[in-house]
């Protein structure tokens, strides 16, 4: 089978890598461009553990062919901290122990950003359902709607 | 052999406090390394070709054709491992069955539910792999199968087991069965309870199996050398005992196993087992390269976990004063394939919070078509509680008396005769109950279609095998090596606390780690709540061990007797009434000189950890039913919970919040569904429904502290309790807002609807 060749842009830089037509997006990111970051918690789109941005727009990278990914610009947490400086978020997931085993919280992490880019302002119910597309089971999710809360109160202030 | 340090009141500075965790800049930044975030160079991938059929005999497995295409390394298969005799182990709350294990792991002479393994395939690709499953040619002779446990226990039910006669009955029976275990706990005179009771209440529950759900699917990577030594990383909960089960399975020495644990994805009892562990150094060993295999969602769903649905039987009288004379329970758990479900711990349980003279308690353990079970968060507890705890709820209200109080005139408390054996120690479930009565939750106002329920629930927790190694650096700082799992709740923050506590210095000096198992001695399984209450036990050991030293080097340093000095405040200080005064001398300073006054200093401790202090939580939740569609919304939740000491209370908050949206989940949404086949018709996330962030309210805690006089700081243990009691606290709330009883788990919308058209029917 001949791999395709694919140009694309990875937390700003710039990435070329070979795949296969079905291997996915968050194939590519783990196995070829290793990537760890993103995580796979079901393959199916159900959980968001696999969630980053894709030309600005939150996408499961599971249901993303890594084709697709032609000179597109994704982001992955890996690039959400700015050199030693965490994204806002992360320090108040810290800050609020809003992480447990930590296998869902880069998926929300870049679902949560994303959310607070359309809605800087959101009430407790748009924090829920804004998150209600990625799974965590050891928090009950309290803690991370109120890390969510805060987060979104600083980046306002400093905005 | 060191003594356990009992509880010790004292001024803290750093338990009870709340630093960030010490893992938690890797997981915001997706550094952490879990089970599938670990390669190899060269490494195969490994996958399992699973049974498609509920039951079948096997008659024929040929891999020709998968071995001869390309990229195809190794295949194995049940002629690639010993058979194992009878022999059985403890494995966390549960007891595991070597005989059983191996098939598990790969089917012998029958495939017993759908995924059971068959064969596994390493090859240089993932796809490759999976086009050499469909290569493998099984024949089968279909067997009728059976799903459910009371259809089980028939006497004409299909047969899983030809040799399986029930043990704990006497005789033994005739006629081999799938009731693999009847078990009975008796105290008292129950037909003398009842007789003295006035009012008597029987009902039967049914709950379906439901998963544990972490999100990280099992992974694992193993590398098997030429001479013989094989090394593996997983994500377990128990690495330890993982590589005692690996070498009995492969027949191979200990020493020659190397387990590494990655971090862990989430537990929760499920990654208790070993599944391809095994499968991964077999494949390895064979095709002389490493081998990584890593779970798909399906298969954790057919495959792993999940627990026992049961069947509980419940029959209660009490005076009407509100004194319960008598109890009597009988629980059928599904074992799954093999037996050793949660229904022992259950049947302990089940009605463990009350002061009840005469109890009896029978479980039955049933082996039926279905993955076998794994623990789950308090195993089994949940299933009797919410049969138990349902049945005190209708009493309260037949009696007319508040549920919290009539649970109160009926605590355990210290001392209450257990019908199990022992008698209860220092316990806060009175204290828990008062805290929840108190709560402003439990008097807040209510509206249409709302409704309020009480639960409480109890578990052990256990101590077991556990070490720790602690090296003060020569900088002062200090490496802490702990044996037990990190099962995500933090427990690597508590430890590194108690450790700063105990030498007195900042916890950010403490640097926790999880040593593999050739950096320790022998850990149990991180189950039963044990990570913070043991594991904290042989770091409080080690760390107090290696005071000694640093007082001894001390003394030499400063020329004084050992007696003269003091360990306060990160010091070698003189004591405050010895005649021997001399200038305090830091960790640091006394680290600093190791080297001239006798060489690196640590500490160790190897326990066999006693005196677990057991659990107790009180539950209130308000529910609101949609009459339209059946749906239940949680309002509002409050989870009051005798931890002994929170460590960490952030951490502590966060184990009971996850832990009531588990038992949420379990009430309202989830549940295992076969289809007539016995085939898993929901094995994914899309149609097994755990609760999102949208179902959901805020989850109040309130964290009671009774401390256990067993641990230095008191701590029980906290992971387990707060799932026990939300499936009858949100059924009770149900029936509160509906005056409907519901006895039959999970409170879907369907299963709503139908309950109301019912009693508007005029059905009970």
């Amino acid at each position: 089978m001949t791999k395709h060749h694919v140009s694309a842009t990875v937390n700003g830089d710039a990435v070329e890598f070979l795949c296969d037509s079905q291997e996915t997006l968050l194939e590519v990111l783990r196995d070829e461009l290793r990537l760890n970051g993103t995580k796979e918690g079901c393959g199916t789109g159900d959980c968001g553990a696999c969630s980053v941005m894709l030309d600005g727009r939150l996408v499961c990278s599971c249901l993303v062919l890594g084709v697709e990914a032609e000179g597109r610009s994704i982001e992955t947490i890996e690039g959400m901290a700015v050199g030693r400086e965490l994204h806002v978020l992360q320090r108040k997931f810290l800050e609020h122990a809003a992480l447990q085993c930590g296998i869902c919280t880069p998926g929300i992490l870049i679902a949560a950003r994303a959310l607070l880019e359309r809605k800087p302002d959101p009430t407790e119910a748009e924090v829920r359902c804004g998150l209600a597309g990625n799974l965590c089971r050891c928090t009950g999710y309290h803690k991370i709607v109120e890390a969510v809360l805060d987060a979104a109160r600083e980046m306002r202030g400093q905005g | 052999m060191s003594t356990q340090p009992r509880y010790q009141e004292r001024e803290l500075k750093v338990v009870g406090t709340r630093p960030l965790r010490p893992d938690g800049v890797d997981k915001v930044t997706g550094r952490a390394r879990y089970g599938a975030d670990i390669s190899l160079p060269g490494q195969l991938i490994g996958k399992v070709l699973r049974s498609p059929h509920a039951h079948a005999r096997i008659k024929s497995i040929d891999t020709s054709l998968a071995a001869a295409l390309p990229g195809v390394k190794a295949i194995v298969t049940r002629d690639d491992f010993a058979d194992m005799p009878e022999e059985y182990a403890a494995a966390g709350e549960l007891t595991i069955n070597f005989r059983d294990v191996t098939r598990n792991m790969m089917a012998r002479e029958k495939v017993l539910y759908d995924g059971h393994p068959l064969a596994a395939v390493a090859a240089t690709s993932e796809s490759i792999a999976r086009e050499a499953l469909k290569l493998i040619r099984v024949e089968y002779e279909i067997l009728p199968h059976v799903i459910d446990v009371i259809a089980a226990m028939q006497p004409d039910a299909p047969l899983l087991h030809e040799e399986q006669y029930t043990v704990g009955v006497n005789p033994r029976p005739a006629r081999p069965s799938n009731l693999a275990k009847r078990l009975e706990f008796k105290l008292g005179d129950v037909e003398a309870g009842f007789s003295r009771a006035e009012l008597i209440i029987e009902r039967e529950f049914n709950t379906k199996p439901v998963h544990q759900g972490y999100i990280e699917p099992q992974a694992c990577l193993a590398s098997y050398t030429e001479d013989g030594q094989a090394e593996l990383w997983t994500s377990t909960q128990g690495h330890f005992v993982f590589r005692a089960q690996c070498a009995k399975l492969l027949q191979m020495e200990i020493s020659k196993i190397r387990v590494t644990p990655t971090e862990i994805g989430g537990g929760f009892g499920g990654k208790n087992n070993i599944y391809n562990e095994p499968l991964a150094i077999a494949l390895s060993k064979k095709s002389h390269r490493p081998v990584k295999m890593v779970m798909t969602r399906e298969e954790v769903f057919r495959a792993t976990g999940p627990t026992s649905g049961g069947n509980v039987k419940v029959k209660l009288g009490a005076t009407r004063a509100g004194r319960i004379t008598a109890a009597t329970a009988e629980l059928s758990f599904q074992a799954g394939a093999f037996p050793g479900s949660s229904v022992a711990p259950a049947s302990m349980c089940a009605f463990t919070r009350y002061d009840i003279p005469n109890v009896r308690v029978v479980g039955h353990d049933v082996t039926v078509n279905r993955p076998k079970v794994a623990a789950y968060r308090a195993p089994g507890a949940p299933i009797a509680a919410f049969a138990v705890e349902s049945v005190i709820d209708e009493m309260a209200k037949k009696l007319g008396i508040d549920p919290i109080e009539f649970r109160l005139r009926n605590a355990a408390k210290e001392g209450t005769q257990t019908y199990y054996g022992p008698k209860l120690g220092a316990i806060g479930y009175i204290q828990t109950l008062e805290a929840a009565r108190a709560h402003p939750h439990y008097s807040a106002p209510l509206g249409p279609d709302q409704g309020r329920g009480v639960a409480t629930g109890f578990w052990f927790n256990i101590g077991n095998e556990t070490t720790a190694a602690l090296n003060i650096n020569e900088d002062g700082t200090v490496a802490l090596m702990m044996g037990t799992i990190d099962v995500a709740g933090g427990s690597r923050a508590a430890m590194a606390m108690m450790v700063a506590e105990e030498l007195g210095i900042p916890v950010d000096r403490v640097r926790p780690h999880i040593g593999d198992t050739s950096s320790l001695g022998f850990n149990f399984i991180t189950a039963g709540s044990r990570g913070t209450f043991a594991g904290g036990m042989a770091c409080v050991v080690a760390a107090r061990e290696a005071i000694e030293k640093l007082r001894s080097r001390a003394a030499g340093i400063r020329d004084v007797p050992l007696e003269a000095v003091v360990w306060k405040d990160g010091h070698a200080c003189p004591a405050e009434d010895g005649a021997r005064q001399f200038a305090p001398l830091s960790l640091a300073d006394i680290a600093r000189l190791a080297g001239k006054t006798g060489g690196p200093i640590s500490g160790h401790a190897e326990l066999n950890v006693q005196g677990a202090g057991p659990g107790f939580g009180a539950h209130i939740v308000d529910v609101e039913v949609d009459r339209q569609t059946g749906s239940i919304k949680i309002l509002r939740y409050t989870a009051v919970q005798d931890v002994g000491r929170a460590i960490h209370p952030a951490y502590v908050e966060g184990q009971l919040q996850g832990g009531v949206v588990q038992g949420i989940g379990w009430a309202l949404n989830e549940e295992y569904v076969y289809d007539a086949d016995g085939i898993l018709a929901n094995p994914g996330f899309l149609d097994y429904r755990v609760p999102v962030a949208s179902d959901l309210p805020f989850i109040d805690t309130f964290i009671v502290e009774v401390p256990n006089p067993n641990h230095p700081y008191g701590v029980r243990g906290c992971g387990e309790v707060p799932i026990i009691a939300p499936l009858a606290a949100i059924a009770n709330a149900v029936e509160n807002a509906l005056g409907i009883r519901f006895c039959d788990l999970p409170l879907s919308p369907p299963k709503v609807l139908q309950g109301m058209d019912e009693a508007a029917a005029g059905g009970d």
